[in-house]
C-alpha cells in the first residue's frame, strides 16, 4: 500500500509541473495588460511602468515562469496583484469554505443518487424506474445558476427560511454555516446526484444479471438481502471512481453556483482573477486545485483496495 | 423520522438573525487595495467613505464642506492653498492627527512610486507645516482642480505610523469606522471607532460591505433581508423596485457619463469615413435618440447626455443643448460627405446593459445608413485594445469626478492617460489648461464653452447618457441621502428594527 502511496506522489510532481507551466502559458496567451487593470481609471503610465518592473512583466515569459518556481519551492506563492494579500492567505481563507461545499453537496449526492439509482435497477422498466430517470434528466439540464436563483426567490425571498447568500465558518457558528450551505450544496448535488444514479443503475443493472445473483436468489435470500449486500459491493466499483472524480472536481471550485449564493470559494476567486489578470492567484489556485485532484485520485485507488479484496495482493 | 427532518430544518431555518447593530451594504464588485493612495475602484471608495476622513469633503450639491480641514484659503495669485486642521481627530491607533501627519500624508501621495494620486497631485510643489494645526500647499501652477482631488482619495489620512506595515491590507484612518477583518471576495467588516468627534452620529456598531455582483442577486439579498442597502441596481429591476413598498428606490443622478469614444487619431484602425470625416460622426450622433435609449434600455434612468459634465454642475453649459434624434438630417449629412452607408466596428465591455444600449444604437443608426458591427469583449481585454489605439468606436463611460476637469482633460488633451479616441488639437488643449489654472468659476466656465464648442463639432466623443447611481435600502433605512458621487456617507443614518 505504501508503496502504491509513493509511487502515485512521485508520478505527481511532473503532473503539477506540466498543469502549471501550461496555466501560466495560458494566462500570457489572453489577451488584456494587468497593469491596465492595475492602474485604475486613472491609468498613470510612471505608475504602470513601475509596477511592470517590481512584478517583472518585463522579462521574457520563461523567467517569469522560473521565478514563480522558485518563490513556489521557498513557499512563496506570491500577493494577490488586485488587493495586495498573499495568495497562501487567500487560499487558506477559501479551502475550508470549498471543502465544506464540496463535502455537503457530495452528501447530498450520494443520497440522493445511490438509493435510487438502485431502485431504479431494480425496478427496470416500471414506473419507478421512469420516475428516477425523469428527474435524473432533469436534474443534469436544469442550469445550476438557474435553480439557484428560483431557490433564493422562493426560499429565502417568499418564505424567509435559509439565508440567500453569504457565508459563516463552521468553526464561528455552525447551524448558521449549515444553513447558508443548504441551498448551494444542494443545487449542486442535483446534476452530481443525477450522475451518481445513472451510474448506480447501470452498474446494478450488470451486477444483477450476472450468475452468483441468481445463485443468491435460488438459495431463497431475501432480494433485500441479495440487492444490498450481495450486488452493491461489487456494484460500487465504478461510483467509488466517479464519487472521487466528481468530489475532485468540486474541489476546483464551483464557479456559477459560487457566484449565485455569493460564497467566497475557489471558483469565485479564480474567476475573478482570471478577469482581473491576477496572475499570482490564478497559479497559485490552479496549482492548490490540482494537488487535491491528484490525491482524490490516489485516494480512489485506495479504495478500490479496501472494498475489492482481490487488488490486495498484486503480484 | 419524517417529523423529525421537518422538525430538525425549521430549528437550522429559524434559529440566529444578524445582530441589530449591523448595517450591510450589498456592493456590486469587489474593491481592490484598502490603501488610499494606491486604490484604483469606484467600488473601494464607497468602503473609504466610512473608514478614511478626508480634508474636505463634498456635500450632495457638490459643494466643499469641511471634514478634517475646518477652513481653507487661496494667497500668493492662487498658487498657496492653506488649510486650517481640526485639533480634535485621531487615527484609528490613538495617534492625533495634525499637520505633521497630513504633510506625511501628502507627500507619501506625491511620491511613492506606485502612488495613483500623484498625477492628481501633480501641481502640488512642496507642503510645509505652518503651525501644528496649518498646512500650506506650495503649488507649482494655479490648479483649480486641487480642492476637489483633496475630497477624494488623495485627501485621505493615514496614521503615518503605519505607513511602514501592511496599509493595503490593514488601513489604519481617521474616519468614523475602523478597519477590521476582509475575506476577499466575500466581506469587508468596519467597526465603530468609539473615540470618532461625531460617533454620536454614527448609529451602527459595524458595517459589513458584501460584493455581490449580479443584480438581480444582490436585490434578492436585499428582499431576503441579508442586507440592508444595495448600490448600482441594474435599470431592467427599477419597475419591480418602484412597486416594492417594503424597499425605499434612491436613484440620483452621477457625476460620469456613458459615450461612444471614436478613434480619430493617426493611426491604422482610423481610417474609415466615421473615423476621418467630422461630419459622418455629426450624422451618427443624429441618428441616435437619446431619449430612445433611456426609455428603453435606462427605464428612465439613463438621462441622456450632450456633455461630459452632469446636468448638476456649474459647468454644464446650456450653450449645447441636447441633439435630438433626426434621421433624415443625418442621412443628408451624409451624402454631403460622400457616402450612402458606412461601416464601422463597435466595440464594448460584454455585459447585459451595455449590449442592450449597443445592439439599440445599431438599430437606430442602421435606418440612417450606418452599417455597425458590435464587438463585445471582456473588460481588460478592450482597455488594452483602446489602449494600443487597436479599436474603430467603443462604448466607454466614466464613473465622474467632482471636478469638471477630471471628466475631460485626460479624454481629449493630445498627451491625456486616457486619450483613447488619440484626438489632438492644440487651442483645444490651450483652453482645457487655461482652464485648469482658472479658480472663478464664471471665467473658467467660458473657457470650457469654448472648448465644448470645438468638441461638439469634432466628436471624439458622443455622450449618450450620464449614468445614474441607483441606491435601493430596505424601508428600515432612515436618513441616508444619495449624492452625485455615489458614496454611502452614513452621519445619521438609522435602521429600524
Amino acid at each position: 500500500m505504501l508503496q502504491i502511496i509513493a509511487r502515485r506522489v512521485l508520478v505527481a510532481i511532473p503532473t503539477l509541473f506540466l498543469v502549471s507551466l501550461i496555466v501560466f502559458g495560458l494566462q500570457k496567451l489572453l489577451p488584456g495588460d494587468p497593469l491596465l487593470t492595475m492602474a485604475g481609471e486613472e491609468r498613470d503610465p510612471a505608475v504602470i511602468e513601475f509596477l511592470r518592473e517590481k512584478y517583472r512583466l518585463n522579462d521574457p515569459f520563461y523567467m517569469q515562469y522560473l521565478y514563480w518556481v522558485r518563490d513556489v519551492l521557498t513557499g512563496d506563492f506570491g500577493n494577490s496583484l488586485r488587493t495586495g494579500v498573499p495568495v497562501s492567505t487567500l487560499i487558506a481563507q477559501k479551502l475550508p469554505v470549498t471543502i465544506q461545499l464540496a463535502v455537503m453537496a457530495m452528501i447530498f449526492a450520494l443520497l440522493i443518487g445511490i438509493p435510487t439509482g438502485i431502485m431504479s435497477a431494480v425496478k427496470k422498466g416500471k414506473a419507478p424506474d421512469y420516475a428516477a430517470n425523469a428527474i435524473a434528466l432533469s436534474g443534469v439540464s436544469i442550469p445550476n445558476f438557474w435553480l439557484g436563483i428560483i431557490l433564493i426567490m422562493v426560499v429565502s425571498v417568499q418564505w424567509r427560511l435559509l439565508p440567500a447568500s453569504g457565508y459563516v465558518p463552521l468553526t464561528e457558528d455552525p447551524i448558521q454555516s449549515l444553513r447558508t450551505m443548504l441551498m448551494p450544496s444542494f443545487v449542486l448535488a442535483t446534476a452530481l446526484g443525477a450522475y451518481l444514479m445513472r451510474h448506480t443503475r447501470s452498474a446494478m443493472l450488470g451486477v444483477l444479471s450476472s450468475d452468483y445473483i441468481r445463485t443468491a436468489k435460488a438459495k431463497g435470500l431475501m432480494p433485500r438481502v441479495v440487492v444490498l449486500k450481495h450486488a452493491l459491493r461489487n456494484a460500487l466499483m465504478p461510483i467509488v471512481t466517479l464519487t472521487t472524480l466528481l468530489f475532485g472536481e468540486l474541489l476546483a471550485g464551483a464557479v456559477l453556483t459560487e457566484q449565485v449564493f455569493t460564497i467566497p470559494g475557489f471558483g469565485k476567486l479564480i474567476v475573478d482573477a482570471v478577469f482581473t489578470r491576477d496572475y499570482a492567484v490564478v497559479q497559485g489556485v490552479v496549482l492548490c486545485t490540482a494537488v487535491g485532484f491528484i490525491f482524490m485520485n490516489l485516494l480512489a485507488d485506495i479504495l478500490y483496495i479496501l472494498i475489492n479484496p482481490r487488488l490486495r495482493h498484486p503480484q | 423520522m419524517k417529523k423529525l427532518i421537518i422538525s430538525l430544518l425549521a430549528g437550522v431555518a429559524f434559529s440566529s438573525a444578524a445582530s441589530a447593530t449591523d448595517f450591510r451594504i450589498g456592493l456590486q464588485e469587489d474593491p481592490d487595495v484598502l490603501d488610499p493612495h494606491k486604490a484604483r475602484t469606484f467600488v473601494g471608495r464607497i468602503v473609504f467613505t466610512s473608514l478614511c476622513d478626508k480634508l474636505v469633503d463634498v456635500n450632495s450639491k457638490l459643494e466643499f464642506v469641511p471634514q478634517l480641514a475646518t477652513e481653507w484659503s487661496w494667497s500668493n495669485e492662487n498658487k498657496t492653498l492653506t488649510f486650517k486642521l481640526r485639533d480634535d481627530a485621531l487615527f484609528h491607533d490613538g495617534t492625533p492627527f495634525n499637520a505633521e501627519a497630513a504633510k506625511a500624508n501628502l507627500d507619501r501621495a506625491r511620491t511613492e512610486p506606485d502612488s495613483l494620486r500623484k498625477s492628481e497631485l501633480a501641481s502640488v510643489d512642496s507642503v510645509e507645516v505652518v503651525d501644528e494645526y496649518t498646512v500650506a500647499l506650495n503649488l507649482k501652477q494655479a490648479d483649480a482642480t486641487l480642492l476637489a482631488q483633496l475630497s477624494d482619495r488623495a485627501g485621505m489620512m493615514l496614521s503615518p505610523a503605519t505607513f511602514s506595515g501592511e496599509v493595503a491590507t490593514n488601513p489604519v484612518c481617521s474616519g468614523p469606522y475602523k478597519f477590521a477583518s476582509r475575506v476577499q471576495n466575500d466581506r469587508i467588516t468596519l467597526e465603530k471607532f468609539a473615540e470618532y468627534r461625531d460617533a454620536d452620529d454614527y448609529h451602527f456598531d459595524r458595517l459589513v460591505f458584501r460584493p455581490i455582483p449580479d443584480s438581480t442577486v444582490r436585490l434578492a439579498n436585499l428582499r431576503s433581508g441579508d442586507i440592508d442597502m444595495l448600490e448600482r441596481l441594474n435599470p431592467s429591476d427599477a419597475e419591480s423596485v418602484r412597486g416594492d413598498t417594503s424597499l425605499q428606490f434612491m436613484p440620483v443622478a452621477g457625476l460620469g457619463y456613458q459615450g461612444l469614444t471614436i478613434n480619430v487619431g493617426d493611426n491604422p484602425r482610423a481610417s474609415g469615413p466615421l473615423n476621418k470625416d467630422k461630419r459622418v460622426r455629426q450624422a451618427l450622433q443624429l441618428a441616435i435618440g437619446r431619449d430612445i435609449i433611456n426609455e428603453v434600455v435606462g427605464h428612465g434612468l439613463f438621462e441622456p447626455a450632450q456633455q461630459p459634465f452632469p446636468p448638476a454642475s456649474p459647468f454644464n453649459s446650456e450653450k449645447f443643448p441636447l441633439v435630438e434624434r433626426d434621421v433624415e438630417k443625418a442621412k443628408a449629412l451624409l451624402k454631403e460627405a460622400g457616402h450612402e452607408s458606412v461601416a464601422f466596428e463597435l466595440t464594448f465591455g460584454n455585459n447585459t446593459t451595455s449590449s442592450a444600449t449597443n445592439e439599440l444604437i445599431q438599430a437606430m443608426a442602421k435606418e440612417a445608413g450606418f452599417e455597425i458591427s458590435l464587438k463585445p469583449m471582456e473588460f481588460a481585454a478592450m482597455q488594452q485594445e483602446m489602449q494600443a489605439a487597436n479599436h474603430e468606436a467603443t462604448q466607454i463611460g466614466w464613473s465622474g469626478r467632482v471636478d469638471p476637469d477630471g471628466n475631460i482633460h485626460q479624454f481629449v488633451t493630445c498627451k491625456g492617460a486616457l486619450n483613447d479616441s488619440k484626438y489632438c488639437n492644440e487651442e483645444v488643449d490651450k483652453l482645457l489648461n487655461a482652464a485648469r489654472a482658472t479658480p472663478d468659476v464664471e471665467e473658467r466656465k467660458q473657457l470650457y464653452d469654448q472648448a465644448q464648442a470645438i468638441l461638439m463639432d469634432e466628436l471624439p466623443i458622443i455622450y449618450i447618457y450620464h449614468q445614474p447611481w441607483p441606491f435601493v435600502a430596505s424601508n428600515k433605512v432612515s436618513g441616508f441621502e444619495p449624492s452625485p458621487d455615489g458614496m454611502v456617507r452614513l452621519k445619521g443614518v438609522k435602521l429600524e428594527n
